[in-house]
């Protein structure tokens, strides 16, 4: 009852003023452009396109690419959460600082990120240094260290680590890093406000009853977060794929081997290859629709389980 | 009424004022823009003091010239898709070439309106190692050998890059008297020392300089003796036995010139390159001046065994294709990399 008379008569007057503006906005800015990268895709024909997307530097970029952003995603879901959990339960001097810090790599340049992470972390930066084969990290990655010992060249780590220390920049460690740096406010932003909203009493309710902290974690808070948090992890990974900015100076850019999918775009732009670039633009887009549908779905999969329960 | 009235009093000299200035302003002052690759930034700084002096002392015009850098690939690029340049100074001809075809603002043969191939001046690759040479790096051969760790950009995307490429194809072919196979076995040798891949000349000149990344990077040498002049104490110059003659050429945009009525001063301005005093700047700039007077004043260009683009490897339109196009020998070679 109260429902429909809220319908009759709304808050704000002008349905189809907004609508229409909204509609006009997104085709002008999102949705003419992104036809406009299908119908240039198409412009020599389905050998070209298929040539384009199915080189062998461009599969590769794709592992690359969506590796290191689901890699950094993950990665930021978990220390994300950590860091909410943190500034919202928490007091300690300095808190307003370290929520301020949270959204530099909103506000930083790219460019600047990418320049200060390569720094650090190449052979001779300040961390990279301890990872490199003469580092005290490192050495134990060479063919003598322990580690090269136990998995030496052939088992599935020895070849991730081929025994020369965890070479960080200019490798897919460094992509992933990258990426991680510039996609952590988006999770500690969605989680924060809904972890702020939990209230205590549930979980005291939780272990009155008798609950463990895990049996809380796990049944309390996590499904409430779970929402925000997959919000937060599709928009770090979103964020994280389409990134050229940072990680350009921190991957090393061989071809089939450091090269981002934005940056075999680049390659394909240099070339005058407009319709080749498009097309892998076109891959990307198709590929990061589906994951975005699949984890839209799990979060509304997810959101059903739980209130089942 | 009479507020609105009294507005308009106020406004009437004031626009008048300014309509003075701009009228006066259209009759003498000239606007150019020229379009250039990366290193060249400081030479154009300077070049364009010399060059607006110059010619308001001839026509009493004032000139601003304004001057984009950035990757020469990149450049060509803008121009194509619209950038206003009245003249274009990039890194390679085959640069040029790409807007001549695609966007026919200036004519095919636009490499013959200045002398020598429409490039003022010229440079060398040359290599930039760690002071006391730690490697032993002499020539192009000592590339190739394990261990030793080299600095290039990517040819796909640098023009620096692809002088770099074709000097160790060309070692390859007439020092070591290898084929086709084997200058592209050697090649591919030396890119499997290469660790990063930087787009511009710039980014491989950071990594190696300031990064502290590989034994040696291969440079223009103008970049390497502007390295060097600011850090004399770290790095030394190498001169291998061969390298290529870089041909940066300039060219009018002629349509472009012809719309903004620049075409004579543009032309001016590229001419004046050639002149004794823009020469000299150019050496001052490290870029090797055709004055053969000026060349000899400074000691640092040594004199060395140089091939060419157009002799050797037949021009940029056999060249660019062949070595760096899609699928290309240098894609070719990073395929075989993997295996």
């Amino acid at each position: 009852m109260f429902l429909s008379q809220h319908r009759r008569h709304r808050v704000l007057p002008g349905f189809g003023l907004t609508m229409g503006f909204s509609l006009t906005y997104l085709s002008l800015l999102i949705l003419i452009p992104l036809a406009g990268i299908f119908f240039k895709s198409a412009e020599h024909g389905w050998p070209h396109f298929w040539h384009a997307v199915s080189g062998q530097f461009a599969v590769a970029s794709y592992r690359l690419s969506f590796g290191a952003s689901l890699a950094s995603a993950a990665v930021n879901a978990v220390f994300g959460l950590i860091v909410a959990w943190a500034l919202v339960r928490y007091e300690f001097p300095g808190k307003r600082l370290v929520d301020a810090c949270v959204d530099l790599p909103f506000a930083l340049p790219t460019a600047v990120a990418g320049i200060a992470l390569t720094t650090i972390y190449s052979p001779h930066g300040w961390i990279g240094r301890s990872f490199s084969a003469q580092g005290f990290i490192g050495s134990a990655f060479t063919p003598s260290g322990w580690f090269g010992q136990h998995f030496p060249p052939g088992t599935w780590l020895g070849d991730l680590l081929p025994g020369n220390g965890i070479p960080i920049a200019y490798t897919w460690l460094g992509v992933t890093i990258a990426l991680t740096f510039i996609g952590l406010p988006f999770v500690v932003r969605t989680v924060q406000p809904v972890l702020a909203d939990l209230r205590l009493d549930f979980e005291e309710a939780a272990a009155s009853l008798g609950a463990n902290y895990a049996q809380i974690f796990c049944r309390v808070i996590l499904p409430e977060l779970l929402p925000a948090l997959l919000t937060g992890f599709s928009l770090a990974f979103a964020r994280a794929l389409g990134e050229y900015g940072s990680v350009i100076f921190i991957a090393g850019n061989i071809p089939g081997k450091t090269e981002i999918t934005p940056r075999v775009i680049i390659v394909k732009l240099e070339d005058y290859d407009y319709a080749g670039a498009a097309a892998v633009a076109v891959v990307m887009l198709l590929f990061s629709f589906i994951i975005m549908l699949a984890i839209n779905l799990t979060q509304w999969w997810s959101s059903r389980f739980y209130t089942r329960i | 009424m009479r507020k609105l009235a009294i507005k308009k009093l106020i406004l009437l000299p004031g626009l008048l004022a300014l309509s003075g200035v701009i009228g006066q302003a259209q009759a003498k002052s000239v606007n150019l823009l020229n379009v250039s690759y990366d290193p060249t930034r400081e030479l154009y700084r300077d070049y364009n003091k010399l060059f607006v002096e110059y010619w308001h002392k001839k026509t009493g015009d004032h000139l601003t010239i304004d001057v984009s850098n950035g990757g020469s690939g990149k450049q060509a690029r803008a121009v194509i898709d619209g950038l206003a340049a009245d003249v274009v100074t990039l890194a390679l001809a085959a640069d040029i070439n790409a807007i001549a075809e695609k966007s026919q603002l200036l004519p095919a043969d636009w490499q013959r309106r200045f002398p020598n191939n429409s490039s003022p001046y010229t440079s060398v690759i040359v290599f930039l190692v760690r002071k006391g040479n730690p490697k032993h790096i002499k020539d192009w051969d000592d590339l190739v050998k394990p261990g030793v760790s080299v600095i290039t950009p990517n040819p796909r995307t640098s023009g620096g890059a692809r002088w770099n490429f074709l000097a160790a194809w060309a070692f390859a072919q007439k020092q070591l008297g290898q084929d086709e196979a084997g200058a592209k076995a050697f090649v591919t040798a030396l890119f499997k020392n290469v660790p990063v891949l930087d787009t511009g000349a710039r980014g491989s000149t950071n990594t190696f300089a300031q990064r502290g990344i590989g034994d040696v990077l291969l440079a223009w040498e103008n970049e390497a003796l502007l390295v060097l002049r600011d850090n004399a104490d770290q790095f030394e110059i190498v001169t291998p036995s061969l390298s290529i003659l870089a041909e940066p050429p300039v060219a009018v945009v002629e349509k472009t010139a012809e719309k903004h009525q620049t075409t004579e001063v543009a032309r001016a301005y590229l001419e004046y390159l050639y002149s004794e005093a823009g020469q000299e700047l150019a050496a001052r700039h490290f870029y090797r001046p055709h004055n053969a007077a000026i060349l000899a004043k400074f000691p640092v260009f040594k004199k060395l065994t140089l091939v060419t683009i157009d002799g050797d490897f037949g021009g940029w339109e056999k060249a660019q294709p062949h070595y760096f196009g899609d699928g290309g020998v240098f894609d070719q070679i990073y395929q075989s990399n993997k295996k």
